[in-house]
């Protein structure tokens, strides 16, 4: 953790709401019942009802388009040759990039015993399911005969034909796929006994049989806690590593081709960094809205925007070390064309991209360094929607920038997107802001549980 | 039909198509080439100006994302669909029957997915290439040059090709109209049986005929059958691209039409002004070999390659091939003439020109010519007035060339007038109304007859006009009748080609649409109406030929593919060689006695302009001139509506599906104009305005126009592509005009071209030796370390090669002289599709193979390289690896394939290739509405659906079928028994192909050259196809000179 105040993992009864975890007003009844009022009681604000119209007419755009590129084609984006790869892999990339937060929070905050990820872990992890669930669909759509995706997939069939398991895209399939298993079981697990719990205060027969089928028959007893935190634990430990894998499985697309500016092996922990470091400014761009609409300024102090902020701002301080290393290897080498690439990219025909991109990737985030930064929503959202843009600048910097221009001069050209690319990007985002909107509508968004254990202690430690 | 059973497989022929076989921007050049040469690629990179900067921020500008777009390729098919029904309402729309049935009596020779091979000749532009066309099930599916044909020699250009895309136009004319309505052959007898009394009882005398320039020997015997009947009728001759000025210069020498014929093997020394003759002759095919052969530096102990000093305005393919290229306005060739045969000692007229660099150069041909007297060869071509050529005879006879590299050829069946002249009279005779009835069998007069004729509007002043033609042009649409016309694949004709070679056309296919032969309606003209093609050509020959067994030698005639018979005869030397007089005035040659009077009768030609030029040095500064030129891709404007034409990258500019003014960097400074910039040029004749285009190499004060674009009635595909620059041409001054007013309009025209930034930076994919180190056998040591050490794998290659064969490619830069057949070859055997000129913008043209083009040196005069670049067939190929699927992946044999069928679209393959040479089917790019293009596709190859990737496949299906047949017979795959398209159709031999692992063969050997280099070899791709580095003239003399 960068900053040392972030050890702090008791509650500390103190007039410094940085420090606090939980609001000292919360009881074990009065958590319970904000929480989950959200979803059983209260009516929803006009905010959720024109966010989610906005965010469901972005997803019939999306809709739209994904009918015009499978009756028409993937000519309809702007790739061409060289640059065959466009938005839809920049996207691919990035929404897998936002989908890093909600595990890293969840598993190895968890296994590092850090308690300021309760409130938000929940959150978290839905939008990395979600963001996944976005990633997913790029690579489907991205294919130029989308109905033979399956065969990416190494099953029995009559043709004997297995994958070429030397290709990174077969790798991804594997990294993918595993990682949305697992964070679904995951956070599907973490759901349960607040499922019980609102099967418990669910006043309409509906959500009552509903709450009560999907709770799995919860009771709350010490043989299902125990239970309970054995196969948390264990998920948190499956998930640890993937957290790590995918991104370095997907940074493999680019660092196992030839094409300079792919090809170099600082892109594993490269790309790990600046997936945790957008799933992070994703998450703050989720909840700090939520967070004022709701009201739950008690249960999402400072605390927990501060302690993100913080590790949001030590990723993007790795993904800054990523670019001087990138520029330095490819002078060192020696070789023509990385040494080009370098130059291309920031005088080049895209040159404005690279400095767009280390403004708000950089420059921008480095307001951090400063408390008041960190602890006002209004900035950190700023920053936060900074680093997002810049994360998927990042991603249009690496693939089209690189692809434009490689070794043949002849065979230099140049990429513009068409509408469809935008329509379809920003469709992804009305998605992924519809199941948020959804998420936050029919589950509960805060673990009450570990709200609740936070609150037990600090009666524990008063008493 | 059933004309197939008249047509006889040729045995030789079928076996023979397989056995014939500056500065750099700063900062961004980060490793000047180390050679000395900075090589660069566009001129706004290399001045690092604004305009480049903007435009390559925004090579497509705003609209690129117009959600309409893809919308706009589907109106496109619908477009194409839509013409197809309408096939269908015309009902004059015979398809070709298809009758799922076993023959009930097997065809002769036919075996069902056996191709069959025909020898034809396809008449262009006043003389036939003979051909060798590939027919499956009836069906043309591909032309190749016939290797017995002298001006062929087994190769075709971009024309012969494009040809067999034309046959299957649907937008091709189908039915005969009058004024627009439908009608009947019937009909058409009637009305000419009545317009034929009134002009036989006026013995034709304002009957006109206005043909095109064939050369069949059945039409002049008809056209002579039709002078006796209508003895004051009159005959013309039209073509807007001629070689008027040759003839006519010729007829004026030697009191007779003639051509002259290079002998390029003997040549040691060429000086060339403003001759493209290796594109624009009809000799090109034969000249491209001849030349190319004196290039190739295939053998170890070459030495002594020929030289090519060339002046021209605007960079041709043959003068990308010069040693010493002068870019030089046109209208300076005659003063150049004469300074050069005047420090030979040919004439005493003093002559001047104000460029140094002009000076330089005649003193260094000079002195080159003079050393290789009887070994050298002085041309000029067809665009310089004929005073220029009298001249160029006049050198080539004192330096003792003519019967050793010149040779003078009798042009057969010349036409009685020149086509300027005869045209001139033909539209004041209709001005005058002296025309009543007008015939006009091929061309498009209405279109590209010079604008001062005003040919359009006298032509309504006739009372019967027809016009046999392909479509329904601007011609057709003009006159009263149109008949549609049967392509040269449909019909039966003969031709003679400007060597004397002689053909039989012979058909391979029964007419697509109700078409007529010219020989048809001759026929008609002469009261046979229902006369055949078939017969009419037959019985012509009979009665010409002198055969003892007419039907024995016939069969052998259309099996051979021409006549053991030359039309054209050769001019004696005695008679050619004359000792050139003394010349004192700025007239090299008396006219002789007898002779036509030519030049009188033209009011102020072009040439007398060019001997006012020659009394005083020409002050270049302050004019600016133009220049015509035929479309490298559609000629006049008859490939107009053809999408392979349309869609061929112009060599250099590599622009497609547009026409732009080619103006120098010097000049577009002075305009303030950068590319796509729409400028008006005025002249005395009319305006246009046209998008310029920087050409690097183009003269300094000369605009360069194409003409053939804008044609307006042509078909769906080629309406209003490209400009219209006819109205600017005039009788006076065909080729080049002197007085022009360019003016800029601040409008803008998105220009597509395939190839915008292409310095090389450094990289030199294009690797050059001077003829120096190539004899002392030296490697320039910045290329040796290109080539990765053999130990820097763990892959032992060797012992993965285990199969019989291993396929490679030697593609030989020395000889490569850009002409595209390549392209168009691969694009017609691999059924690639025509994307159209938007998606070509959006960078998906579909070519297999492309000629990369890199300029070197000072953007005025720059070195011109060009390279084809095919799929390299890497050993190690970074596209395999990287597929998910396996649908590309490496064969036993050393291919490097594509199974289209598992492709799912990934495109990670194109992105890991290096060269970029895979192509994507972003959209359903091949036509499959159009019923008729299907016909021509290739069956032997998959026809690509959307959202799978293609390239090269070094056309597995010929190595398929000749492995196949080798097999049956238990024999081995001789050397050159395989060929692929793009090397079967290279007229200069530049691309071998063969075996790797048989000892011995062509291919083999060339790879041990010490000048083979593998593109990109450092990226350790192992490619199998590898170039021939380009031996370079290590100082040019007149650069010297002219610092100096």
């Amino acid at each position: 953790m960068s900053s040392p105040k972030l050890v702090e993992d008791k509650v500390v009864e103190s007039s410094n709401s940085s420090h606090v975890l939980v609001s000292p007003d919360e009881t074990l009844e009065s958590a319970s019942a904000k929480i989950s009022s959200i979803v059983l009681e209260r009516k929803h604000p006009p905010f959720w009802w024109v966010s989610f119209a906005i965010a469901f007419a972005l997803l019939m755009g999306l809709l739209y388009g994904i009918t015009i590129l499978f009756a028409i084609g993937v000519g309809i984006w702007g790739i061409d040759i060289p640059v065959a790869w466009g938005f839809a892999i920049v996207n691919f990339v990035w929404w897998i990039g936002i989908g890093h937060a909600g595990t890293f929070i969840s598993a190895i905050l968890l296994l590092l015993l850090q308690k300021w990820r309760n409130s938000i872990n929940r959150l978290a992890e839905a939008m990395t399911l979600f963001a996944v669930a976005c990633a997913g669909l790029f690579p489907l759509l991205h294919l130029g005969r989308p109905w033979t995706f399956f065969w990416i997939l190494p099953y029995p069939n009559t043709m004997g034909l297995w994958p070429q398991f030397r290709s990174p895209l077969v790798w991804d399939v594997f990294a993918v796929c595993t990682y949305f298993t697992v964070s679904l079981i995951f956070w599907y697990i973490g759901l349960i006994p607040d499922l019980a719990t609102m099967r418990d205060r669910a006043r309409t027969r509906l959500s009552k049989v509903g709450f009560g089928i999907i709770s799995l028959g919860w009771r709350g007893s010490a043989i299902h806690w125990k239970h309970f935190q054995t196969v948390y634990l264990i998920l948190a430990g499956l998930s640890t590593p993937l957290v790590l894998s995918v991104h370095s499985v997907v940074s493999t697309d680019f660092a196992v081709a030839n094409i300079p500016g792919w090809h170099t092996t600082i892109f594993p922990p490269f790309f790990v960094a600046g997936a945790i470091y957008s799933g992070f400014a994703m998450v703050l761009n989720i909840m700090i809205p939520l967070r004022y609409v709701y009201r739950l300024e008690s249960v999402i102090t400072e605390r927990h925007l501060n302690c993100m902020a913080g590790v949001m701002f030590a990723t993007g301080l790795m993904v800054g070390y990523g670019y001087i290393m990138e520029t330095f290897t490819g002078w060192y080498s020696g070789d023509i064309y990385e040494q080009y690439l370098v130059i291309n990219r920031a005088i080049g025909p895209y040159g404005w991209t690279y400095w767009l991109l280390l403004l708000v990737n950089i420059v921008i985030p480095q307001a951090l360094w400063f408390r008041r930064i960190r602890s006002n929503p209004v900035s950190l959202f700023c920053v936060a929607l900074s680093v997002n843009v810049g994360m998927w600048l990042e991603r249009f910097v690496i693939i089209i920038v690189s692809l434009h221009r490689d070794f043949l001069t002849s065979s230099w050209g140049i990429y513009a997107p068409t509408g469809w690319d935008w329509l379809i990007l920003f469709g992804s985002v009305g998605l992924f802001v519809s199941l948020v909107f959804l998420f936050v509508r029919f589950l509960p968004m805060i673990p009450m549980s570990e709200i609740k254990e936070i609150v037990a202690e600090r009666e524990e430690e008063a008493a | 039909m059933e004309r197939h059973e008249r047509k006889q497989r040729s045995n030789d022929a079928g076996s023979s198509s397989f056995a014939s076989g500056a500065n750099p921007v700063p900062g961004v050049d980060g490793v000047p080439g180390d050679r000395g040469v900075t090589q660069w690629g566009s001129l706004e990179q290399l001045t690092d100006s604004p305009e480049f900067k903007r435009w390559s921020g925004r090579e497509f500008p705003d609209g690129a994302s117009e959600l309409a777009d893809p919308l706009e390729r589907r109106q496109f098919l619908k477009l194409m669909g839509a013409s197809l029904a309408l096939m269908g309402v015309t009902g004059c729309y015979r398809p070709p029957e298809e009758k799922i049935v076993p023959y009930l009596e097997q065809p002769e020779f036919l075996i069902s997915g056996r191709p069959l091979y025909f020898a034809t000749a396809m008449p262009f532009n006043g003389s036939a290439t003979g051909l060798l066309v590939t027919s499956n099930e009836g069906r043309p599916t591909k032309i190749e040059g016939n290797s017995g044909h002298s001006l062929s020699l087994g190769a075709t250009s971009v024309f012969e090709q494009a040809a067999l895309l034309t046959l299957y136009d649907p937008d091709r004319s189908k039915t005969i109209t009058h004024n627009g309505q439908i009608e009947t052959w019937e009909q058409l007898i009637a009305a000419w049986l009545t317009e034929q009394d009134q002009q036989l009882a006026q013995q034709g005398r304002t009957l006109r005929f206005l043909i095109d320039s064939t050369t069949s020997p059945t039409a002049a015997w008809q056209i002579s059958e039709l002078q006796k009947r209508f003895p004051s009728a009159k005959w013309y001759h039209w073509e807007p691209i001629s070689h008027e000025s040759i003839v006519e210069a010729h007829r004026s020498l030697f009191g007779r039409p003639a051509y002259p014929e290079f002998q390029f093997a003997d040549a040691d020394v060429i000086v060339s002004f403003d001759n493209d003759f290796l594109f624009d002759s009809p000799y090109r095919l034969a000249y491209s070999r001849a030349f190319a052969r004196r290039r190739s530096y295939q053998t170890g102990d070459f030495s002594n390659p020929n030289r090519l000093y060339l002046a021209e305005p605007s960079p041709t393919i043959t003068g990308s091939m010069a040693d010493e290229r002068l870019p030089i306005d046109g209208s300076v060739m005659g003063t150049l003439v004469q300074m050069l045969a005047a420090s030979l000692g040919v004439s005493q007229a003093k002559a001047e020109v104000h460029e140094r660099e002009a000076v330089a150069w005649v003193e260094a041909c000079t002195r080159q010519l003079k050393q290789t007297r009887g070994r050298s060869l002085v041309t000029a071509g067809y665009r310089q007035p004929a005073e220029v050529h009298r001249w160029v005879h006049a050198i080539n006879a004192a330096l003792g060339n003519i019967g050793k590299t010149v040779n003078y050829r009798e042009v057969p069946n010349a036409a009685p007038l020149p086509p300027f002249k005869g045209l001139a009279e033909l539209a004041q005779d209709l001005g005058s109304g002296q025309v009543e009835t007008l015939i006009i069998i091929g061309g498009n007069p209405v279109f590209d007859a010079p604008a001062d004729l005003e040919f359009e509007k006298k032509l309504t002043r006739a009372r019967f006009t027809l016009h046999l033609s392909l479509f329904q042009d601007e011609t057709s649409t003009a006159c009263q009748w149109h008949v549609p016309e049967n392509h040269f694949l449909e019909s039966w004709s003969d031709a003679v080609g400007s060597d004397g070679s002689t053909s039989i056309v012979q058909p391979l296919i029964a007419p697509l649409y109700s078409g007529y032969s010219r020989h048809q309606l001759f026929a008609l003209f002469l009261g046979q109406v229902s006369a055949q093609d078939y017969d009419l050509v037959r019985d012509y020959w009979r009665a010409h030929a002198q055969w003892n067994d007419f039907e024995k030698q016939w069969r052998q005639v259309l099996s051979d593919g021409f006549l053991p018979v030359n039309s054209a005869a050769v001019i004696p030397a005695e008679d050619s060689a004359s000792p050139p007089q003394p010349i004192t005035s700025g007239q090299p040659t008396p006219e002789r006695e007898g002779s036509l009077p030519v030049r009188q009768s033209l009011p102020q030609s072009a040439f007398s302009r060019t001997t006012v030029a020659a009394s005083g040095p020409r002050d270049p500064s302050n004019t600016i001139e133009l220049s015509f030129h035929p479309d490298p891709t559609i000629w006049d404007g008859r490939f107009a509506n053809n999408g392979w034409a349309q869609e061929l990258p112009k060599p250099f500019t590599r622009i497609t599906w547009d026409n732009p003014a080619l103006i120098s960097p010097a000049l577009a400074k002075e305009l303030q104009v950068a590319n796509g910039d729409i400028v008006e040029i005025r002249t005395n004749a009319g305006k246009v305005e046209i998008p310029v285009w920087i050409f690097p190499g183009q003269a300094k004060r000369t605009i360069s126009l194409y003409l053939g674009g804008g044609r307006y009635r042509c078909g769906n595909l080629g309406n209003n592509v490209g400009v219209n620059v006819y109205p600017l041409r005039t009788t006076q001054q065909p080729w080049v005009v002197s007085e022009t007013q360019v003016r800029k309009l601040g409008k803008f025209h998105q220009i597509v071209s395939t190839q915008f930034h292409h310095s090389m930076q450094g990289r030199e994919p294009v690797q050059t030796r001077t003829l120096d180190e190539f004899v002392r056998q030296v490697v320039p040591p910045d290329q040796l370390t290109k080539k990765p050490e053999p130990d820097q794998t763990l892959y032992n290659f060797e012992e993965r090669l285990t199969a019989e064969h291993q396929w490679g490619m030697v593609i030989n830069l020395n000889t490569c002289i850009g002409c595209n057949a390549c392209v168009l070859a691969c694009q017609s055997e691999n059924n690639i599709p025509v994307v159209g000129q938007d998606q070509v913008w959006r960078g998906r043209i579909m070519h297999w193979i492309r000629i990369d083009r890199y300029f070197e040196g000072e953007p005025d005069a720059p070195k011109f390289y060009q390279q084809p670049v095919p799929c390299m067939h890497c050993e190690t190929a970074p596209c395999e690896l990287v597929c998910p699927v396996e649908a590309t992946n490496h064969s036993a044999e050393g291919l490097n394939q594509m199974i289209y069928n598992r492709c799912i679209g990934t495109r990670f393959c194109s992105n890991n290739c290096p060269y970029k040479v895979r192509r994507f089917n972003f959209l359903q790019f091949a036509d499959t509405k159009t019923l008729s293009f299907q016909l021509g596709w290739n069956p032997e190859v998959t026809v690509r659906a959307r959202g799978v990737m293609e390239k090269c496949s070094y056309c597995v299906q010929r190595i398929r079928a000749v492995e196949f047949d080798a097999d049956k017979a238990n024999r081995k795959i001789n050397d050159g028994e395989i060929v692929p398209a793009c090397a079967q159709v290279c007229p200069a031999e530049a691309i071998t192909f063969g075996d790797l692992k048989q000892q011995g063969s062509q291919v083999s050997q060339l790879k041990t050259s010490r000048l083979n280099y593998g593109l990109l070899e450092e990226l350790n791709t192992r490619p199998r196809t590898t170039y021939l580095a380009k031996v370079v003239t290590e100082k040019p003399e007149t650069k010297l000179q002219a610092k100096e």
